[in-house]
């Protein structure tokens, strides 16, 4: 006799696919058995995703979305709410976790090449996905209306105004206003928690279809389903239901142990999550001794700053997002792990990491000359990294080897020719060295057979 | 003339905050904040309600949210915190008008709820510690950390008055006095170690009160990471349990 559940599992599958999209995504889709560590930050991501929309929908129910009442209502949150500073702390600790944790699910993405074929939309779907975050995240932070949600969303709003000729136009169309004001904030906050958030959620939809059918790659970059055994199941894959539903759990309360750390002992992390100038309500009049953006954006703002013209600055901001979207199509050599790719490489990929982590920092801090002139050079290591993985594509002949040498160190050479004052020079000359030697050893040392050559990719799964 | 001198009062209300921006951290002067001590927050509040609340409000903050975190019944709340006939159950604003604030001091003074969360502890203990004599302010006192503050030194009875010691320093853009530390001139009504604990009980209040959920969060915390690694355990064993056949 079939049981109840049974029964009821059978009714459903009649007028609904409930079994299939178990089996399809879950039972039987096979999953590579050599996940590691870096393959915790998918499922993660959606841990803090849901995290997010649950404690939002706690924080809507008291938040005041107007001017004069927005910040008051967050003390409110904190202080009248039962339990309310543990939604908020989870909340705001939430949002600087889920960078945290999509910058290292990229970085697994980037180093383990799985953004190349047939995964190219896997990526692109997976950039537009980190473009709207950062689109929620922004809104986000203006909603508690302390002083550096204004003058930061001051800031960010005016790059828009940097568009030629309609820039300006576009700016005040954002913000509803011709500065800052409650016509943003109400605007922001319809954005934050409607618009902006359905969009994330189709867009983990669409990211995850487009994952399971394909199937995920490795770390060792080999696809499983070239060996099958004769059911036609991966020899070197495993169901990820339960083989990773379990690990996953596993990894999910190992991080939220570090998350309950943060939200418990440190929700303003020393002023990084929860910014001091931000205890303050907004004030035009006011402006704070430096605006900074939360950590997560200050790679990019880094780079914003890096080109004193704010046009040619916000061009290059933007590109260096852009030229992630490319990735797929500038990295076109066939191995994919970091495991099997060049000694250059991976020199290549760490100084990336070196990179991202110092234009991070540069971002935080005011602009010193040495501190300009650093992230300048940062900000172009950050380009050659993209202009290293298109170089090591395939083996390169001597002339192109020179060619790019002489075009990238004489465009870098001649920019800084252009802007140098005097009296900088020496200081324009040592940080020129940066990428001159950066650009040397990429381009000579591709030449050497112990640094440049790619390894040979085992046949199956190394473990 | 009357347009200079309002020039010149301008000059200095803006001149104020941006010598407080880079006024610099003393570190002669250090506070070691205890949030478990009742008692103390017990006197800080006391002492904020009798001697800045006549100023400065507190209006995120509610006597009664007040009353049941340091351990006082309502009553002794009525009796003891509110002199102004509000309820318990109300914020602790104050009575002062902006436009009286403004005469009296030129700028409405802060409300004092979020000043430890905007600039630590450390901060509110020096400012309080370092007040001297000054004949050129109009309160006749300045102030060490915040230097041309327009608030005048509230709790000179108790302190006394402190007197600057300077020397000429050379800073390369020429040699500007700095001052090298504080003279207690005249004793006030507290010996300076007395002073300096009503100091520490008063930034202890603003700091509590700056997050009244400090007093629990890490207790709930520590609650939380305990169940937290025992799921944590139970989940790696049934991780292990599902992968030991795997290879």
């Amino acid at each position: 006799m079939k049981s109840l559940f049974e029964g009821l599992i059978g009714w459903i599958d009649a007028r609904f696919p409930l079994m299939q999209l178990w089996n399809d995504h879950l039972a039987k889709y096979y999953a590579p058995k050599n996940f590691n560590f870096w393959y915790f930050f998918g499922s993660l991501a959606l841990l803090v995703l849901i995290i997010q929309i649950v404690t939002g929908i706690f924080l809507t129910m008291h938040y005041k979305p107007d001017a004069e009442l927005a910040f008051a209502s967050l003390e409110y949150i904190r202080r009248d709410v039962p339990l309310g500073w543990l939604i908020q702390y989870m909340h705001s600790t939430g949002a600087s976790f889920f960078f945290i944790v999509v910058y290292l699910h990229m970085f697994r993405g980037i180093m383990y090449g799985s953004f190349k074929a047939p995964r190219e939309l896997i990526w692109l779907l997976g950039m537009f996905l980190y473009m709207t975050l950062m689109a929620e995240a922004f809104m986000g932070y203006l909603l508690p209306w302390g002083n550096m949600s204004y003058w930061g969303a001051q800031v960010i709003v005016n790059l828009f105004s940097t568009i030629p000729w309609v820039g300006p136009d576009i700016a005040i169309w954002l913000r509803g206003d011709f500065a800052i004001s409650d016509a943003t904030l109400t605007r922001f906050f319809a954005l934050h928690v409607s618009a902006i958030p359905l969009a994330l959620l189709a867009l983990v939809a669409l990211h995850i279809m487009a994952l399971h059918e394909v199937g995920s790659n490795n770390p060792d970059g080999i696809e499983i389903k070239e060996h099958k055994d004769a059911d036609g199941k991966p020899l070197d894959g495993v169901p990820f239901h339960p083989y990773y539903t379990v690990k996953d759990i596993w990894g999910s309360v190992a991080f939220l142990f570090l998350f309950a750390l943060v939200v418990f002992f440190a929700p303003e992390m020393g002023g990084y999550f929860l910014e001091p100038d931000n205890f303050t309500p907004a004030n035009p009049l006011l402006t704070p001794e430096h605006i900074v953006p939360v950590w997560y954006f200050t790679p990019f703002y880094s780079v914003l700053r890096a080109i004193p013209d704010p046009q040619f600055g916000a061009l290059a901001m933007l590109l260096s997002i852009l030229v992630l979207f490319f990735l797929p199509w500038i990295d076109r050599n066939p191995v994919r792990s970091v495991r099997y790719r060049s000694l250059l490489y991976k020199i290549n990929l760490g100084v990336f990491v070196v990179t991202f982590a110092a234009l991070g920092y540069l971002g935080f801090n005011p602009p010193t000359p040495l501190y300009s002139e650093l992230a300048l050079r940062f900000s172009e290591w950050y380009f050659l990294f993209f202009i290293a993985l298109w170089f090591f594509s395939r083996p390169r002949r001597n002339m192109e080897r020179l060619l790019t040498l002489v075009v990238v160190l004489g465009l870098i050479s001649l920019y800084d020719v252009v802007r140098v004052e005097p009296g900088h020079g020496m200081l324009v000359f040592l940080g020129w060295l940066m990428p001159a030697v950066f650009v040397a050893v990429m381009v000579f040392g591709s030449g050497i057979e112990k640094l440049g050559r790619d390894l040979p990719v085992p046949d199956r799964l190394t473990g | 003339m009357k347009r200079a001198l309002f020039l010149s009062v301008l000059c200095l209300g803006s001149a104020g905050p941006a010598f407080a921006a880079v006024g610099a951290e003393l570190p002669g002067y250090q506070v070691v904040i205890d949030l478990n001590n009742r008692a103390s927050l017990q006197r800080g509040a006391k002492y904020f309600v009798n001697y800045c609340m006549g100023c400065h409000s507190l209006q995120y903050s509610r006597y009664s949210r007040v009353g049941e975190d340091l351990g006082l019944d309502m009553q002794m709340v009525a009796d003891n915190l509110i002199f102004n006939g509000r309820r318990v159950s109300e914020r602790m604003e104050i009575s002062m008008s902006r436009d009286d604030a403004e005469r009296w001091f030129g700028a409405k003074p802060p409300d004092l709820s979020m000043l430890a969360r905007r600039k630590g502890a450390t901060y509110i203990y020096q400012y309080l510690m370092t007040f001297y004599a000054d004949e050129d302010r109009p309160w006749g006192v300045n102030n060490w950390r915040f230097p041309f503050t327009t608030m005048p030194h509230v709790l000179w009875r108790e302190q006394g008055l402190q007197r600057a010691e300077w020397k000429e320093a050379d800073n390369g853009d020429g040699n500007k006095p700095v001052i090298t530390g504080l003279m207690l001139e005249t004793p006030g009504l507290k010996t300076p170690e007395e002073y300096e604990r009503l100091v520490v009980d008063l930034t202890s209040f603003l700091v509590y009160v700056s997050e009244p959920a400090r007093l629990t969060r890490e207790s709930v915390g520590t609650w939380v990471l305990l169940f937290l690694l025992v799921l944590g355990g139970f989940a790696y064993f049934l991780k292990r349990e599902y992968w030991k056949d795997v290879h």
